[in-house]
């Protein structure tokens, strides 16, 4: 067999979870990365205001005040020994960060700088805590640089522009991944006794994006095609503030640093949602309070927009209302210069964009579909688990966005991305490495191409009339209008249909590229039927869970329902049709209760 | 507005060699050039090829020669530019197929100096202390995205691929003046060769090129006077 390869330990993703997953798993086995991009242009790198670890570097902080954060943040729907194993973890896994070099802010005296971030308070005060381990408001592009040249310094061998498309599992254990060589348009069987998918989210099924144009779930489009299940899918985070209709992210680290939300009358409108911590509540709770300002009118101009004011005479304002101080108990008080040096590309991508200064001019701003709470199941080992009872499938890992643990349950806290790629990405590649050196190579199946040549030749005939481009544009509109943020049993009756109707119509493109050299229509087309099916699995799965939590907001089931609901979702795929299935919540020291901020 | 693009095209499994086609669009002033590749790559011809994924000027996937100047297709606007827009891949690499360069000769020469944090001494149980002076010293630098603006617009890179460009040196200039590292003096050595700093002009091509607002010719300066006096400060 020509283009074979042999390695111990596959990873699929080269952003933060597959770059700390590559270091440690490449320490004790052989490792290779696949990545459909350069390992640099990974999404990680967009990352902006932090990375969540209890350092207690400005005030008092306890990783135990962050676990508690973080179950209150989930809506009680993260599993809470992962969650407490994610927040003792995240301090000596941000202080290695710090060892490999990562060039973090630093305090007056030397340390990792913090920042207030949404929903991380002080647990006595329930005041905003400053938790969030930042470099600037650019903490994931130094993560991702930082990993990647740790990688090269331990030549870790990578397989750059190889997207893989399929994931080989024999007799219930993984054997090995297939990729198409972009550069060629050759496949490449990766024969493999583990296999580690971390291959990032799904976020472009929406209209209004924070998310790459890669992040197309790659990952739980392709394992769910080999029978395993997708965990939590109807949970995605719509992140308050991206820029108006470009959807970019503005982080959450400009309301870290004091800036507020203002509705159409000029007022702090977050006072009314959440009184005791505002603008720094959570990020679904934030979303819904836009949305429903912007219902009632109050929208900029009466449009689908609000302000960010990061103006110092607004913080340092509201600052004063709020009492806010310094470390040194002096009052809290910003000058332009500070901002503009703690937020540098926050105002670059504000004059790029929209010509504004968002030091001397509000910012406009919408809820951009940002971040996937469900994914491929797994422990908090990385294993993927495929049932209700937490079955592991041997040599099978995910880490990242692209894998539900679950420590971010219904909602997810900012700054904890960040900290479950490293955290997680590193357990999954020890165990996966850990678990190759014990066992022996499964045998490959006759042909193992045949399912990927199968998808590939099913583009490649198509001969009909559709533009995909047209069709990914119905998807998106649908689903960010009818599964965005709020949600109604008719609404999402209506996206279903229309789904499964683009589906269908994926089906009768256009004649597509047979080029071999990047074909970038195909793999365009392949991913697109990755974000329908996503799409279709995300509706399916929210419209069977009958209350709100979270980031699952239905107006026809406003309230949580612990009765019933207290439960994961797993959706699986089986010939074409979607089977729901749903297993319990770990739950160790916090029973559910109301959720306030 | 309507705009006209001219595109570079080459598909090497079908042109004898390059050409450029032209197409005319309605276009909005406030839209990306990456908007309008992905237009005309959806509506009109699924065949053209080029690289991207944020889209808003991070991963650096998307650089270009933009009517003359290496952009990142998603960080320029229409309103930018005139209403006729050629863009062509970036100079001095191997075109793959149509906007797609080659880029391993490029992080080949990243990879030339040493781009990576060198301290053995064992570190301490927190965080490696830094002041805010020592971090701010070498600020700039951590911006950059290897995205290849500056060392494809470099006169001296096209007059010498093995010349390791700009971005290698802003590079090894991030850790050179980070106070954690240790391997200044090797990374001196290793551009002090012939195909090091000294290939620097001061041109200025790659300050302007590059969409991070690196000070990159300042930067490249630093390390020659480093590597001149024998002493990083």
């Amino acid at each position: 067999m020509t283009n074979y390869h042999q390695y111990d330990v596959v990873v699929i993703g080269a952003g933060g979870a597959g770059l700390m997953a590559a270091l440690y798993a490449s320490k004790n086995a052989s490792t290779a990365v696949l990545s459909k991009l350069y390992p640099t242009r990974s999404h990680t790198g967009t990352a902006q205001g932090g990375v969540g670890a209890a350092l207690g570097n400005i005030e008092e902080d306890h990783a135990e005040w962050h676990t508690y954060d973080t179950v209150k943040g989930s809506d009680y729907l993260g599993d809470q020994d992962a969650i407490e194993f994610m927040c003792q973890e995240a301090i000596q896994a941000v202080y290695e960060l710090e060892h490999m070099g990562l060039p973090f802010s630093r305090t007056p005296q030397g340390k990792i700088d913090q920042r207030p971030f949404g929903g991380h308070t002080n647990n006595v005060t329930g005041k905003p805590v400053p938790r969030a381990c930042f470099a600037a408001d650019r903490t994931g592009h130094m993560i991702l640089q930082t990993l990647y040249q740790q990688c090269i310094k331990n030549n870790v061998t990578f397989f750059n522009e190889f997207h893989v498309l399929d994931v080989l599992i024999e007799n219930g254990v993984a054997a090995g991944a297939v990729a198409v060589e972009l550069a060629t348009g050759e496949l490449h069987v990766f024969h493999a006794k583990s296999v580690i998918f971390a291959t990032g989210g799904h976020g472009r099924i929406w209209e209004i994006t924070s998310n790459a144009y890669s992040f197309t779930g790659d990952g739980v489009a392709v394992t769910l095609r080999r029978g395993i299940p997708a965990e939590d899918m109807e949970f995605f985070q719509f992140h308050p503030t991206g820029i108006y209709r470009l959807g970019i992210l503005i982080t959450e680290g400009v309301r870290g640093e004091g800036g507020v939300l203002i509705n159409d009358k000029g007022e702090r409108f977050m006072e009314h949602y959440a009184p005791k911590v505002k603008d720094l509540a959570s990020r679904d709770v934030v979303s819904r309070a836009m949305y429903l300002e912007m219902r009632e009118g109050r929208g900029i101009g009466g449009k689908r927009y609000l302000y960010l004011d990061m103006r110092p005479e607004t913080v340092n304002k509201y600052a004063a209302l709020d009492g806010r101080k310094r470390p040194d108990g002096s009052p809290y008080v910003v000058t332009g210069e500070e901002l503009l040096h703690k937020l540098p590309d926050i105002v670059d991508f504000n004059r790029t964009y929209l010509g504004i200064d968002p030091v001397s001019q509000m910012m406009p701003v919408q809820p951009t579909a940002h971040y996937a709470m469900g994914g491929i199941p797994t422990n908090k080992l990385g294993q993927v688990v495929i049932d209700e009872q937490n079955n592991v499938l041997p040599g099978l890992y995910a880490a990242g966005e692209v894998a539900c643990v679950s420590v971010h349950g219904a909602n997810r806290l900012g700054t904890n991305s960040l900290l479950d790629l490293i955290v997680f990405g590193k357990y999954a590649g020890l165990e996966a490495a850990q678990y190759a050196n014990g066992v022996a190579f499964q045998s490959l199946p006759a042909d193992p191409t045949e399912f990927t040549r199968q998808q590939i030749d099913a583009i490649l005939q198509a001969d009909g009339e559709e533009k995909a481009f047209e069709i990914g544009k119905e998807m998106k509109s649908v689903m960010f209008d009818e599964v965005g943020v709020f949600r109604t049993a008719e609404g999402m009756g209506h996206a279903l249909e229309k789904v499964r109707e683009l589906r269908e119509r994926l089906k009768h493109v256009r004649k597509v590229d047979r080029g071999k050299v990047f074909n970038t229509e195909l793999l365009n087309i392949w991913e697109l039927g990755n974000l329908l099916e996503l799409a279709e699995v995300t509706t399916v799965s929210a419209l069977a869970r009958n209350e709100s939590r979270g980031g699952h907001a239905r107006e026809d089931y406003p309230k949580r329902d612990d009765q019933n609901w207290l439960k994961h979702t797993l959706a699986w795929m089986q010939d074409g049709e979607i089977k729901l299935g749903y297993k319990p919540v770990v739950i160790t020291k916090y029973p559910p209760k109301e959720r306030v901020y | 507005m309507q705009v006209t693009l001219r595109i570079f095209r080459y598909n090497p499994e079908k042109d004898k060699k390059p050409y450029y086609d032209r197409f005319q669009i309605e276009a909005d002033p406030t839209d990306r050039v990456l908007d309008l590749l992905e237009y005309v790559k959806g509506q009109f011809d699924g065949t053209l090829s080029f690289r991207r994924s944020c889209a808003h000027g991070i991963c650096g996937s998307d650089a270009m020669r933009i009517n003359g100047h290496n952009r990142l297709a998603c960080k320029i606007l229409v309103k930018e530019l005139s209403r006729k827009i050629t863009i062509e891949p970036i100079l001095g690499m191997r075109v793959v197929k149509d906007l797609i360069v080659e880029m391993e000769p490029f992080f080949d020469s990243y990879r030339k100096v040493l781009p990576y944090l060198i301290n053995d001494e064992t570190p301490p149980k927190k965080e490696r202390l830094q002041s805010p002076e020592a971090r701010l010293r070498f600020d700039d630098t951590t911006k950059c995205i290897l995205c290849a603006c500056c060392t494809t617009s470099c006169p001296s890179f096209w007059a010498s691929e093995e010349y390791v460009g700009p971005a290698a040196i802003v590079t090894a200039h991030r850790f050179i003046f980070d106070s954690r590292d240790q391997a200044g003096a090797e990374r001196l050595r290793i551009l002090s060769d012939q195909f090091g700093v000294y290939r620097c002009h001061t041109i200025f091509n790659c300050t302007v090129a590059c969409p991070r607002e690196i000070q990159i010719t300042k930067a490249i300066g630093e390390v020659k006077k480093a590597i001149a006096i024998g002493k990083i400060e």
